[in-house]
């Protein structure tokens, strides 16, 4: 037996139990779908700068906050929304739409005995664990610490305590604004600045809340950190807005997740991350974000509209972003890494699912201006039903980036005829000693294969589950090993009536 | 009389317009091994496509039997887990996919369709190992990808090793000597003659002698235009071998 004790048996099990949720789950049924009756607190609809004095002054928010979101609001009024992406859209009614909602309980909750049970039962549903005593008597899974987010405000966020021990500090981007306000001054808006883009400048004048992540110096955070996003209420916009900060020679792993319900209107998230890793820190990014997508006609869904990215600011610091993106009906989104230090790496790994009448453009830029930085780009498309799904990446060398590498690899999988996956690499260097290597593949799964699998006994939803896990297998080994699971699942439900 | 394993009644098949099975009738009692011999383009491998249910293919007639189920009825994945298991004769890559993952995935499945419970991990590891060092496979090819970079001879035993494992009631071998040299020949065939038993059928589909040398059939037919043409026992190959099919496509007219 010795020698096959090396085999991951994990996988073998994981395939089973992919299979095993398909099955139980009716086709075209986001499992997400339902919606939570909780009383809310919220802005009058629209957008104005009297929409952003309200948002201010409902988180407490000091006057430089509001100054600084003011500011954002004058400059985005002068910007026009891109339409560089291949996504189409009917133009979006901003002044249609609640920029602020929160669940209604009063005063905030200090513990979790305070919060609205309604929204634990929520959470509960969407398999979120917030209970720490449950956690803690679990033995099967590991630790990890949740910020919860819906609508516009941090609902709860769980092992603050334990964290806090070693100098860690995670809480919700509104209660930093007002805690650690040298903290957020010296950072917020230093990765992606206010003037970024026309997302990410409505971003700031109107960010509700999102996660703030502090990792001191030397310290290796203890656990898992994840943030869920959900989006409750009606005809509400999410603009989330995190920040994350790896001081030197420290390390943390952190991942989110977003749902929604079903509903046939489109909902905007617009959404800026930033990450700032000191010298020879490491910040591991994981996102699994299956924002409902609408139905199968392409009714209803989230336009998720984001901005991610990340500074290698110190010296052989290291910032790694993996995403599994199943979900919204429009993506367009593009974590990225400066590569700023000397000898810093940039990595992103990438699975991007569509089904139905999604579009995906998605992909990562990776600007390399110190010497010796290197990065790795992995991206997997699987384009099913009516599908565009666009792979858009930048590797770029400045002057004086010497020994710049880049190795980037695009895979697009295709599902039927009716869909469509495209590559769009745009590769510059401006350093002779650079290397940057690019491979693309497309491929389809083929008749044979799904015969060969049917007669080994797959039907047909077991055979593609089993095909596109291995397609994807190269970008799931770099997921925290407790999401695996979970994404295996859901790359399999999300791919539901794509064959036959 | 006990129920014959595979029977195949009067079977006509075509693709689009033109018909290539054309009244083909067989009968496989259980434990007997039977070869089809015939030239290129006589039908033969359309014959195990159509058992297996490839979809290509339209029935104009005819029926199957499995074990005395209507075989024809039955989904492709339906037809394994009822125990008919075909080596291809080109073994279709699965990238990313490691071996041993799919062997489980296989096995499960067909478990789960007969209302079996699912093997155990080690049961599974158990049954593997002992398969495959018969068929001198090692943990380094079931951790590869499935056929991905496999030579010809790896790609046949991983072949049988499925078929070991699935322990199907009715093997059809699709030109299993293809591709072969000597050597991998008698791994394959040790690895086939040891699943021979007495409630296990096979169809060696083949238009070499040699193979037949390798793994003795019962029964021998000769495959002509769209049907068997002829029927007897192991020297008919002999036969075959120095005379050539010549002599029997006058059968089919």
């Amino acid at each position: 037996m010795a020698d096959y004790d090396d085999i991951p048996t994990l996988k073998e099990n994981i395939d089973r139990a992919t299979v095993d949720s398909v099955r139980s789950l009716d086709v075209d049924k986001y499992k997400y779908g339902f919606e939570t009756d909780i009383e809310s607190d919220m802005a009058p609809k629209g957008l104005s700068e009297d929409t952003v004095r309200f948002i201010s002054a409902k988180k407490n928010e000091p006057q430089w906050m509001l100054d600084w979101r003011l500011e954002a609001y004058a400059r985005w009024l002068t910007m026009t929304e891109p339409n560089w992406a291949k996504v189409h859209y009917p133009k979006i009614d901003l002044q249609d739409m609640y920029f602020y909602a929160a669940p209604k309980s009063t005063p905030a909750p200090t513990s979790l005995d305070e919060v609205d049970p309604e929204l634990l039962k929520m959470y509960d549903k969407l398999g979120i664990p917030l209970k720490e005593r449950e956690i803690l008597a679990g033995v099967e899974r590991p630790k990890v610490a949740v910020d919860a987010v819906m609508d516009s405000v941090s609902v709860v966020t769980t092992f603050r305590e334990e964290l806090s021990k070693v100098g860690i500090i995670f809480c919700s981007i509104s209660e930093a604004i007002r805690e650690y306000p040298e903290l957020v001054q010296k950072y917020l808006a230093s990765v992606v600045p206010v003037s970024d883009n026309y997302y990410a400048t409505l971003n700031c004048a109107v960010f509700t809340d999102g996660s703030f992540v502090y990792i001191p110096k030397g310290v290796r955070c203890p656990m898992e950190l994840s943030t869920y996003f959900r989006i409750n209420e009606k005809k509400t916009g999410q603009f989330e807005r995190t920040l994350i900060i790896a001081e030197a020679d420290s390390y943390v792993s952190y991942l989110e997740g977003c749902t929604a319900p079903m509903r046939d209107e489109n909902q905007l998230h617009a959404a800026v991350v930033e990450l700032v890793a000191l010298e020879n820190a490491e910040i591991k990014y994981s996102t699994v974000q299956n924002w409902y997508p609408g139905d199968k006609d392409g009714k209803g869904g989230i336009y998720n509209f984001v901005t991610k990215r990340g500074d290698c600011r110190g010296d052989n610091s290291k910032i790694s972003w993996t995403q599994v993106e199943t979900g919204s009906a429009i993506t367009w989104k593009y974590p990225s890494c400066i590569l700023r230090g000397d000898g810093s790496r940039g990595e992103f790994y990438s699975i991007a699912i569509s089904n139905g009448y999604q579009q995906v453009d998605s992909g990562t830029k990776m600007i390399h201006l110190g010497k010796n930085t290197s990065s790795r780009i992995i991206a997997k498309g699987i384009a099913a039903g009516f599908s565009d799904n666009t792979y858009r990446g930048q590797v770029s060398a400045h002057a004086k980036a010497k020994n710049a590498r880049n190795f980037t690899q695009c895979d697009s999988l295709l599902i039927g005829d009716k869909c469509g996956a495209h590559t769009v690499p745009y590769i510059e260097s401006r350093n002779g000693t650079a290397v940057f290597e690019h491979e693309a593949t497309t491929s389809k799964i083929s008749d044979d294969q799904m015969f060969y699998c049917a007669q080994r006994g797959l039907d047909e939803e077991e055979a593609v589950a089993l095909i596109v896990n291995g397609f994807v297998r190269d970008v799931l080994q770099h997921l925290p090993m407790e999401f695996m699971v979970e994404t295996q699942k859901l790359i399999s439900i999300s791919l539901e009536g794509s064959v036959g | 009389m006990t129920t014959p394993i595979l029977e195949i009644r009067n079977l006509h098949a075509r693709i689009e317009d033109r018909e290539i099975l054309k009244g083909v009738n067989l009968i496989i009692p259980p434990g007997e091994v039977h070869a089809v011999m015939g030239r290129n383009g006589s039908g033969k491998s359309t014959l195990s496509y159509v058992l297996a249910g490839k979809e290509d293919y339209e029935i104009t007639d005819g029926e199957v039997l499995l074990d005395g189920e209507n075989l024809l009825d039955m989904e492709p994945h339906e037809r394994a887990a009822a125990g008919l298991f075909l080596a291809f004769q080109y073994p279709i890559e699965i990238p990313g996919v490691a071996t041993m993952t799919f062997l489980k995935a296989a096995i499960n499945s067909q478990r789960k369709a007969r209302g079996e419970g699912e093997l155990s991990t080690p049961d599974f590891m158990r049954a593997v190992k002992t398969a495959g060092t018969e068929l001198n496979i090692d943990t380094d090819m079931l951790k590869r990808p499935l056929n991905v970079g496999f030579s010809g001879g790896e790609k046949k035993r991983a072949e049988v090793l499925q078929m070991a494992l699935l322990q199907p009631k009715m093997c059809i071998l699709d030109e299993t000597d293809s591709g072969l040299d000597i050597d991998a020949l008698q791994v394959v065939s040790k690895g086939v003659n040891a699943l021979r038993n007495g409630n296990r059928s096979m169809l060696v589909i083949t238009h070499y002698q040699r193979l037949l040398n390798h793994i003795v059939p019962d029964v021998v037919h000769v495959f002509s235009d769209g049907r068997i043409v002829e029927s007897g026992d192991k020297d008919l190959a002999l036969q075959l071998e120095a005379k050539g099919y010549a002599d029997f496509d006058g059968a089919a007219a």
